[in-house]
């Protein structure tokens, strides 16, 4: 019985969701111009105008949009629970987001005081112009920013969650069986390897992947030509379920732009156009603080990578509609950090003067645009980009900065990654130790950035394929410990920290599937 | 007697179906809970209570219904601290029989946590509801609820927030007016909290209509001002009207 409840409650929310939106509007259309046809007989409308939807694949559409929803939907609301509940369900960790955003955000303030830059102003005329002429080109443009530093860097935020603890969790006991050698203390639910191994079957030693069978020494006919072949069809059917069943064992070359839009549900309407031109309208009237931040990361990374460089136009028309973006808000109600607000001068407190900043809520830290930049292999028109972008942020990157207990959170990631270590490869771990180098801390730049940057891009996206595929960040967790797994006997001979961050300084050459698919499914128990 | 259980032993999955969330069912929202009162949860021990300092793996809470007011309960709702099990035994008095009231056990060992020594589930809201239970949970006095947490990682562990709400048989006899509002109450079932009540909203459009109306009527070339920063206040602040902050379909009015 309660499971007919949840399920009706479920649909009742999606329902609401989809309700008045454009794709609601379309299938309205789409079935009152169908009623002309003469095959729609009046005794049996409804069966009539059903078949039809189902024909011209209006209800595929659908289909695609209710699965999107099921992606971002929170679990139906226990009465009694209060929201702050469905963004975190432990009280410990929201308090520690909160003291953490406290501190980003005293940082930004701090910023703006210091420099005297305000937190967003109108731009004058001739800026406006300029800026529109330029559009296509900022990368040309060399404003000063020698003043202006990133909010944060990924190792404060690791100290944040090293240094978490649960008020009631009872660790009196230095050396015990259970003992963990690693730095998070926040004892969370992580799958070890058997458990993943079910999960992760399709990553199997037996089962063909991208990133392994598509080698050019291996003949294609042996596995290449028909997953190709099928995922032409998943292409043409339009279906995002079977898209993100196919993308488990990876995506051809050719085809992962279209794979991922699908999955995404990242259609480009022209109402998704009409968005991304007002939000560039938005960019263009209006300079925030933040744009700066933005400027200054992608200079500091983006641009300073070989693969990337090309794109630093791409990221800055990405990244600047981006931090405009009220849609994004949305996702904050699944995630445990809240967005910032500001003030209308002298009604602090007073919520109806309160407005959020920047417009989307995320204040972009060091490294940030180092989600963006792989994408833009896939996609070179603007707001489709940019679509892909936010739906893969709103679904998945944003648990890479924020403390939560979920199973993708950076915090379940940097955990299982420790356990896994210790598990699988304790001597390992115990040199390390003794040498005084703790796993995570050379492993956490990997881990916050989804391995953006760091590995090859062709590999990085097969990994990303993965994320998308099995809707979980763990896969991430995973890589971390085959990379050290792989690079295992370098690690046992080195004596001191800068020599173990030199040996997995460089992982451009590494390919993820085979490290993956041995560490899965090879590694002894 | 409640059972003294030893710490280590923890049982898996248990044959009653369940499932981590249970949902508010048919339970009007303006069902109050019971009043009762909530003795001090007593710990369990073994063996010589001062001297042995080990952390109790059980716990008792007695929940003692009005005296003279058996309730018949629907459901029972509490938000989990750290507790993996839960048992919960109910004290029934039969009205007419004149027997003394018995116990007897509605739900043994629903598990609460997936894992004792890991969070998930630890701080999760839940409820019971009657039709979970192993018995009829009628002419109810008082509802025991045994807590196990077998596993040494946690301080302590309790529920919170215990909340009895009392079963309302609905009305076998029904006037035709009363089915007619029986419906539209369905109507409003699953009831979506956060959205606006249609009726409002509807009075609201037609209240725009009627200004768009106006001002077709009365066009006036004077701008309306839009998002106007100040440049000239040394602490960073926005001032906006609502329009810039919308999800964007709203009309965007020109300078």
């Amino acid at each position: 019985m309660d499971e007919g409840i949840e399920l009706s409650l479920t649909i009742a929310q999606i329902i609401q969701r989809l309700r008045g939106s454009h794709l609601h509007s379309q299938i309205e259309r789409q079935a009152k111009e169908c009623l002309h046809q003469p095959d729609v007989k009046l005794e049996s409308l409804k069966e009539d105008v059903r078949s039809f939807l189902k024909t011209s694949g209006w209800e595929r559409k659908l289909q695609n949009a209710v699965y999107r929803e099921l992606h971002i939907q929170l679990p139906p609301r226990h009465p009694p629970a209060p929201p702050e509940h469905l963004k975190e369900p432990l009280a410990y960790m929201r308090k520690a987001q909160a003291s953490w955003e406290k501190r980003v955000l005293k940082s930004l303030n701090s910023m703006s005081t210091e420099l005297g830059v305000p937190l967003a102003h109108m731009r004058p005329a001739a800026e406006q112009k300029e800026l529109t002429n330029k559009w296509n080109e900022m990368g040309t443009d060399e404003p000063d920013l020698s003043r202006f530093r990133p909010v944060y860097a990924p190792k404060d935020f690791l100290e944040v969650l090293i240094g978490l603890r649960n008020p009631n969790h009872d660790s009196s006991e230095d050396i015990s069986a259970r003992s963990h050698w690693g730095l998070i203390q926040v004892p969370l639910n992580v799958r070890d390897i058997p458990h993943l191994r079910e999960a992760y079957s399709e990553l199997n030693l037996t089962s063909g992947q991208m990133g392994i069978d598509d080698h050019a020494l291996i003949h294609p006919d042996l596995f290449e030509n028909e997953y190709v072949q099928i995922g032409k069809k998943v292409v043409m059917e339009e279906d995002s379920a079977a898209a993100q069943q196919y993308s488990r064992q990876g995506c051809p070359t050719g085809l992962r732009a279209d794979l991922w839009a699908l999955i995404l549900n990242a259609t480009n309407q022209p109402q998704d156009v009409m968005h991304y031109e007002q939000l560039k309208a938005g960019v263009i009237q209006h300079n925030l603080l933040v744009d700066n931040l933005i400027y200054k990361d992608v200079k500091l990374t983006a641009s300073n990578d070989d693969y990337y460089f090309v794109f630093e136009d791409f990221l800055y028309q990405v990244l600047l509609c981006f931090s405009r973006d009220t849609a994004v808000l949305e996702h904050f109600k699944y995630n445990s950090a809240t967005p910032p607000k500001s003030y209308i001068q002298g009604k602090v407190g007073d919520e109806e003067c309160a407005v959020v900043y920047p417009p989307n809520g995320v204040i972009p830290f060091h490294g940030f645009s180092m989600y963006v930049a792989p994408l833009c292999f896939l996609y070179n028109e603007p707001s489709k980009l940019y679509n892909v972008f936010r739906e893969m942020y709103i679904r998945y990157f944003f648990r890479l900065h924020s403390i939560s207990s979920h199973p993708s959170g950076i915090l379940s990631l940097c955990l299982q990654f420790e356990r896994l270590l210790q598990t699988h490869l304790p001597q390992l771990f115990y040199h390390l130790r003794q040498i005084g180098v703790q796993p995570l801390r050379l492993a956490f730049k990997w881990m916050v950035r989804a391995f953006s940057g760091y590995l090859s891009t062709d590999q990085l996206l097969l990994l990303w394929d993965r994320i998308l595929g099995y809707d979980s960040l763990e896969v991430v967790a995973v890589l971390a410990a085959a990379v050290f797994a792989f690079r295992a006997e370098n690690l046992m001979e080195v004596t001191s920290l800068a020599s173990a961050e030199a040996v997995l300084a460089d992982l451009s050459t590494l390919k993820v599937m085979p490290l993956i698919q041995v560490f899965l499914f090879a590694t002894a128990m | 007697m409640a059972v003294i259980t030893s710490c280590c032993v923890w049982q898996t999955g248990h044959s009653l179906q369940t499932s981590h969330l249970f949902f508010q069912t048919m339970t009007p929202d303006d069902t109050k809970p019971v009043n009762f009162t909530v003795k001090a949860p007593v710990y369990l021990q073994i063996g010589d209570t001062k001297a042995d300092t080990a952390h109790s793996g059980v716990c008792v809470v007695d929940v003692n219904l009005p005296f003279g007011k058996p309730v018949n309960i629907e459901e029972v709702t509490f938000k989990n601290y750290y507790t993996a099990y839960v048992t919960v035994r109910l004290l029934r008095r039969n009205p007419e029989q004149e027997a003394p009231a018995k116990w007897c056990t509605a739900l043994r060992d629903l598990p609460l946590m997936d894992n004792p020594h890991t969070e998930r589930g630890s701080q999760d809201y839940y409820t019971i509801h009657r039709t979970q239970m192993q018995v009829e949970p009628d002419h109810v006095v008082c509802v025991r609820l045994i807590l196990r947490q077998p596993s040494l990682a946690w301080l302590t562990f309790s529920l919170e927030d215990i909340k009895i709400f009392p079963h309302t048989e609905p009305d076998p006899e029904k006037e035709v007016s009363d089915w007619l509002s029986d419906l539209t109450l369905i109507d409003q079932h699953p009831d979506l909290e956060g959205l606006p009540d249609p009726q409002t909203v509807s009075s609201s459009i037609q209240q725009m209509w009627a200004l768009t109306e106006v001002m077709q009527t009365n066009q006036t070339t004077a701008s309306i001002g839009r998002f106007d920063v100040s440049e000239t206040h040394s602490q960073p602040h926005l001032s906006c009207n609502e329009c810039v902050h919308d999800g964007g379909d709203v009309m965007k009015f020109g300078r």
